[in-house]
């Protein structure tokens, strides 16, 4: 049976990833993900978990190891965060190219220079085109469901792809919640043994990642294009049985108090329980505001955003990434290309928030919906903002 | 182009299930330079053998070293290797 207990996030995870019975664990020690990833190599050495723990030189060859393990058959995990991820997104597009159910969670931290250990989503987005599913948990409970959950998604034969499960570094990672954790009998029931469908084995022919001439390339990229969107009725399917096994139910975009909204706060990952709270400021005052909190990234999920924020009059988007020089936050401008042909359209305000650590609290969560408000009123909304950068 | 498979049909990920498959695709098209042997001056010692990257020389009826030009990338490793200067490198458009 589950049983709650107060656990460091990080620690959580790695049980997760113990109770997936994963074969190969190949990573790299960099803060803030250290904890998991020296955790599973405890329950490794003290016998909990029953698999190659591979010990490697860098990023690039712990993704490395990942691809040969799993293009092996093995069920595989890692972890990572800012640098190391750049260092091995050469071998991103490698995973989501030979089509290997990787699962790895990444404790989302700033990209260097200045030199900063702490987070926001700069890491995440540099990659956002690696082809991975991507999903960020808010809380424990989730970066716990959703570690096991990932290794059903992604090894279901209709979906074949990594996936990558953000949690905010520090302010997730490294804090201690109540969590739900669920016994080995309840994960086995949920999660089936890996059979890979295609494996490397010296009795069968068969070559992976071959020279493929211009003839081919673009057939294969559309391939792996539909088979991301393809992943998106599997990954409602998991999060139905999810729900339908453990009483938690999740969706690509969960909505709070949004219904009726007018003014909505788009945010991914941690920052929304932060911004739950400037909401109820705010409907206290009379406004209708609500919040969506972003689950899943990619595949983008479109028809719910269409759907669940087209009835709004404004949302005010809350990134803690910067395209710099380019399109201000990541997320608000996928919002507001995937809005530009609709007939009804919300106004979308673009606010830069919480880089590199720096906390956002409810008052300015309320500042910034404000703001929005504001701008809005006057038709005059700012392509983007960095949000409480001194002047 | 008609003749290629569509996304729908091309393999997963590109996997290739069939063996030795390379060599039906005949990298002497790239080749700028080819390479041509003197006979008199060939010993048969076989290094321009042993040194092709592409393993396109082979031994012919009479024992000599020949180039196997549908493969050839005319790289001109052998002209540079043979300790006989046996082979030297010709322009293609002669």
């Amino acid at each position: 049976m589950a049983k709650r207990v107060g656990i460091e996030v990080s620690i959580a995870v790695s049980e997760a990833a113990t109770l997936c019975d994963v074969d190969v664990v190949a990573a790299y020690p960099i803060t803030p993900q250290t904890h998991i990833v020296e955790h599973l190599s405890e329950s490794v050495a003290e016998g909990h978990l029953d698999a190659e723990y591979i010990k490697v030189e860098s990023e690039h060859s712990a993704m490395s190891c990942c691809i040969g393990a799993a293009a092996a058959g093995a069920r595989t995990f890692t972890a990572t965060a800012a640098q190391g991820l750049a260092l091995m997104s050469e071998m991103l597009y490698i995973a989501s190219g030979l089509r290997l159910p990787i699962v790895m969670t990444l404790a989302t931290r700033t990209l260097s220079a200045p030199l900063t250990i702490w987070g926001d989503q700069s890491d995440i987005m540099s990659v956002r085109d690696c082809g991975w599913i991507v999903i960020f948990a808010e809380n424990g409970q989730e970066a716990f469901d959703m570690t096991i959950q990932a290794f059903r998604m992604a090894e279901d034969e209709r979906v074949l792809l990594p996936m990558m499960l953000c949690l905010d570094g520090f302010h997730l990672s490294h804090v201690v919640e109540p969590i739900e954790m669920l016994d080995k009998e309840e994960v086995s029931s949920f999660l089936p043994p890996y059979d890979a469908k295609y494996r490397l084995d010296p009795h069968e022919v068969l070559s992976m990642g071959c020279f493929t001439m211009p003839d081919y390339f673009m057939e294969i990229k559309k391939q792996q294009d539909e088979a991301l969107k393809d992943s998106y009725p599997v990954i409602l399917e998991v999060w139905e049985d999810w729900g339908k096994r453990f009483g938690r139910t999740y969706q690509p975009i969960q909505l709070y108090r949004a219904e009726d909204a007018e003014l909505v706060l788009v945010i991914a990952g941690a920052f929304a329980g932060t911004a739950r709270l400037a909401v109820d400021g705010l409907r206290d005052k009379g406004i209708k505001a609500g919040l969506a909190s972003l689950k899943l990234w990619r595949p983008f999920p479109r028809e719910d955003i269409l759907r669940d924020l087209g009835g709004a009059k404004l949302l005010t988007v809350v990134d803690r990434a910067l395209s710099t020089g380019g399109a201000g936050g990541p997320i608000a401008g996928e919002l507001r290309a995937a809005f530009y042909h609709e007939k009804k359209r919300p106004d979308i305000a673009s606010f830069i928030a919480g880089l590199s650590g720096r906390d956002v609290m409810v008052e300015q969560f309320t500042e910034m919906m404000e703001k929005s408000l504001g701008y809005a009123e006057k038709g005059e909304i700012p392509y983007y903002e960095m949000y409480g950068v001194r002047e | 182009m008609a003749d290629l498979p569509t996304w729908k049909t091309i393999n997963h990920a590109c996997l290739v299930f069939t063996p030795g498959n390379t060599v039906e695709y005949l990298t002497g098209d790239w080749r700028s330079m080819r390479p041509e042997r003197t006979e008199e001056k060939c010993v048969k010692c076989g290094e321009c053998w042993m040194y092709c990257p592409d393993a396109a020389i082979f031994i012919d009826e009479r024992g000599y070293y020949a180039v196997d030009y549908d493969y050839c990338k005319g790289c001109g490793i052998c002209a540079k290797e043979c300790p006989h200067g046996a082979i030297f490198m010709v322009e293609e458009c002669e």
